[in-house]
């Protein structure tokens, strides 16, 4: 291996230098929020479902590298220009130093609500955010932005998959355990919205919150929370994290639990193998050291849109590589099977979701026998009818172009 | 998966080959070569080798087969009048596919792992050349003169042209994405390459190395993303070229000179593998996901028959 090794050095010091050495840059932003809690270190060892285990960038990097041979025949090398900035205000200042040295994509990677802000102040600018942590619905809806594109699946997506996967199971009866956050109620929300789309049954909604005090039992007992009625299902609309952990195996009666515990419907999992995601895996696990998440998985996957749009556009040239990378005949690669592309009235990556045990991807929707006129991938999240994004004509769903 | 239902025309059984060749069919999961009489498509045995078992190649001599095993990190050699396996040959971790120099003393192949295509010295084991190359390379073609490579690199959307005199990538084509396999013509000009993503085949000028041109598919009932072209062969004439079309279940028949695709056969599921006999009048095809093998009279382009050969059969190699 060693040997190997050397060998590898030598042949890139013998060819790529020289031959990239008078490349142009090209480089993308990437600007991470120092304050994130998402990032603190006890949650990030807590290896929670549907939440990060360390920042994403190194996949970032990892897609990066990818691209040694690709910018070669236009003559780019494409870089990744790292910042980070403690609020909303210092992000909107450092995109705008970002633009001024000619850079017009950058990957952010905060929550709803500071995305929501950076890139209200930014939609004058030059400049196309990729989203690659935020899966807030509203971000899609009203929120929307033609400069603002999501990577990473919102709510909606990931509870039409998962609900795809409950009605082919016939698991029809639901309970929802609901969090105190004004997220909870938002991942409720879209559960509630994915159960009526498909036919399932809520049962009852019922208030958890964490902690032992016996006043609240009812709020923080399982098996007071999960008891009287029955059900197939339990559904649990915890972003947090710390109280899903611990429903599977603890409910009153035997039944599954799926949400933000148990059976999670995620963009991507670890242990994802079809589609060549064995080696992506392999080659994300050694440049994170840990095992990847969505998130890692849309960091690289934005790195892989750019430089997919400039390299088909066939030049560095901002409007042109938007203009493709927005149009009807970008094919992204994301090791998920199928081709992938953002939808024209709001900006979401379509794509499969996967549903993940703690070990095993088990499932991907769409499930067989869910179709969508046009692409299946489309019945995961809003399709161009449903979309609540107000600009949705301006950007393009009405141009015949949808999809 | 759809269950696919083949229909056996009895009428086309008699196209099947009367020679008493061998046929021999890897499967990915039984990590194990089947082996198959090919007039009658009666089970001759299977033959254990290394995990994951893929490619297949024969020696120029046609005496020994070479079976690359991916997760085994080697290339099995078998011989072919004892069917057993006599030896292993080191190319590189994780090799996906492969192909003999003309004198049959280099074996090139492409590492998935590392990104890398390995030259190895086939009587000593000696490695040549380990040339860096986009990620997830996977097909790769030796010219006849023995001078150029070409190999593909699936997360890149390359193909790269090795120089084999030099061990150095010479030129870099962008084409569709996730490239997978090749095609040559006889004349050496044209050079066809299937892009699984894309649903489609780019040809390239290998004059120019620009690319040329394109050929789209659209069996009736499929969509877009379920077209994903993998296999690819020419008739020694380079007339036609078969394509075999991974989820869309089908291959298709093209016309190389017009790039007109002239028929679409249903074959089973996901279909990648393909192999022609010698005197090109029967096609065989593996089924990744429906576990069998087609057999396709060329004259009708027509299913002769469809038999069960191991779990996830991955390629066919004829010997006659």
């Amino acid at each position: 291996m060693k040997r190997l090794l050397t060998l590898i050095a030598l042949a890139l010091l013998a060819t790529i230098p020289v031959a990239r050495a008078a490349d142009m840059p090209f480089r993308i932003g990437y600007l991470e929020w120092s304050e994130d809690p998402r990032y603190r270190n006890e949650r990030i060892k807590a290896e929670y479902p549907l939440l990060p285990w360390g920042r994403p960038f190194a996949a970032a990097e990892q897609a990066i590298k990818e691209t040694a041979f690709s910018g070669s025949a236009l003559k780019l090398r494409f870089e990744l220009l790292k910042r980070e900035a403690a609020d909303a205000t210092a992000m909107v200042e450092m995109i705008k130093a970002m633009v001024t040295a000619g850079v017009h994509y950058v990957i952010v990677d905060a929550d709803g609500a500071v995305m929501a802000d950076v890139a209200k102040r930014t939609a004058g600018l030059p400049v196309t955010l990729f989203n690659i942590a935020a899966q807030d619905d509203a971000l899609r809806g009203a929120q929307c932005s033609a400069k603002l594109l999501h990577v990473i699946p919102n709510h909606a997506m990931l509870t039409d998959a998962l609900a795809q996967y409950l009605v082919l199971r016939r698991w029809s009866n639901v309970l929802v355990l609901q969090g105190p956050l004004p997220a909870d109620a938002a991942l409720a929300a879209a559960w509630a919205r994915s159960a009526k789309r498909l036919g399932l049954k809520i049962v009852d909604t019922r208030p958890f919150k964490l902690g032992l005090d016996p006043r609240e039992r009812e709020l923080n007992n399982l098996q007071l929370l999960t008891g009287s009625k029955d059900y197939d299902a339990v559904f649990v609309a915890d972003t947090d994290g710390e109280f899903a952990r611990n429903v599977p195996y603890q409910t009153a009666k035997p039944r599954i639990v799926v949400g933000a515990s148990g059976l999670v419907a995620d963009a991507w999992h670890w242990s994802w193998e079809r589609d060549g995601a064995r080696q992506l895996n392999n080659r994300l696990l050694k440049a994170a050291g840990r095992h990847v998440t969505s998130y890692d998985w849309a960091a690289w996957m934005a790195v892989k849109s750019i430089v997919e749009a400039v390299i088909r556009a066939g030049t560095p040239d901002y409007a042109k590589s938007y203009a493709y990378l927005r149009g009807p005949d970008i094919v992204i690669d994301g090791f998920k099977g199928f081709r992938m592309g953002y939808r024209p009235w709001d900006g979401q990556l379509r794509q499969p979701i996967l549903l993940n045990t703690g070990n095993y991807a088990i499932a991907v929707a769409p499930i067989e026998g869910f179709l969508d006129p046009v692409n299946n991938l489309d019945t995961l999240g809003f399709d161009a009818r449903e979309t609540a994004c107000p600009k949705a004509q301006a950007l393009g769903s009405g141009s015949g172009v949808a999809k | 998966m759809k269950p696919v239902h083949l229909i056996v025309a009895a009428s086309l059984l008699a196209a099947l080959p009367a020679s008493a060749g061998k046929l021999y069919i890897s499967s990915e999961k039984d990590n194990a070569v089947t082996v198959l009489e090919s007039g009658s498509l009666k089970p001759l045995g299977k033959i254990k080798t290394g995990d994951k078992p893929r490619d297949l190649v024969f020696s120029p001599d046609r005496k020994k087969l070479y079976v690359a095993c991916g997760e085994g990190s080697r290339i099995d050699v078998i011989d072919t009048a004892t069917d057993k396996v006599i030896g292993k040959l080191n190319v590189g971790e994780d090799p996906e596919r492969f192909v003999f120099s003309p004198d049959g003393k280099t074996v090139w192949a492409t590492l998935e792992e590392d990104g890398i295509v390995s030259g190895t010295d086939v009587a000593s084991g000696k490695r040549l050349a380990e040339i860096p190359v986009g990620d997830e390379p996977e097909g790769i073609l030796i010219t006849p003169d023995g001078k150029t490579i070409y190999a593909t690199s699936e997360v890149a959307n390359l193909v790269h042209v090795i120089d084999v005199a030099s061990k150095t990538v010479k030129a870099n084509i962008s084409v569709g994405n996730r490239p997978r396999r090749f095609a040559l013509t006889p004349d050496g000009t044209t050079l066809w390459v299937s892009n699984e993503l894309s649903g489609t085949i780019s040809i390239i000028d290998t004059r120019t190395n620009a690319v040329t041109g394109e050929v789209k598919f659209q069996p009736k009932g499929f969509r877009a993303e379920d077209i994903t072209p993998v296999g690819i062969l020419m008739t020694r004439d380079g007339s036609t070229a078969y394509v075999t079309m991974g989820s869309a279940n089908h291959i298709a028949k093209v016309d190389v000179k017009t790039r007109d695709v002239k028929g679409y056969l249903l074959t089973g599921g996901r279909p990648w593998g393909i192999a022609l006999t010698r005197d090109e009048k029967t096609l065989y095809v593996t089924n990744g996901q429906s576990d069998d093998m087609a057999v396709i009279d060329v004259a009708s382009f027509k299913l002769a028959k469809a038999v069960p050969v191991g779990r996830v059969p991955y390629t066919v190699g004829i010997l006659e």
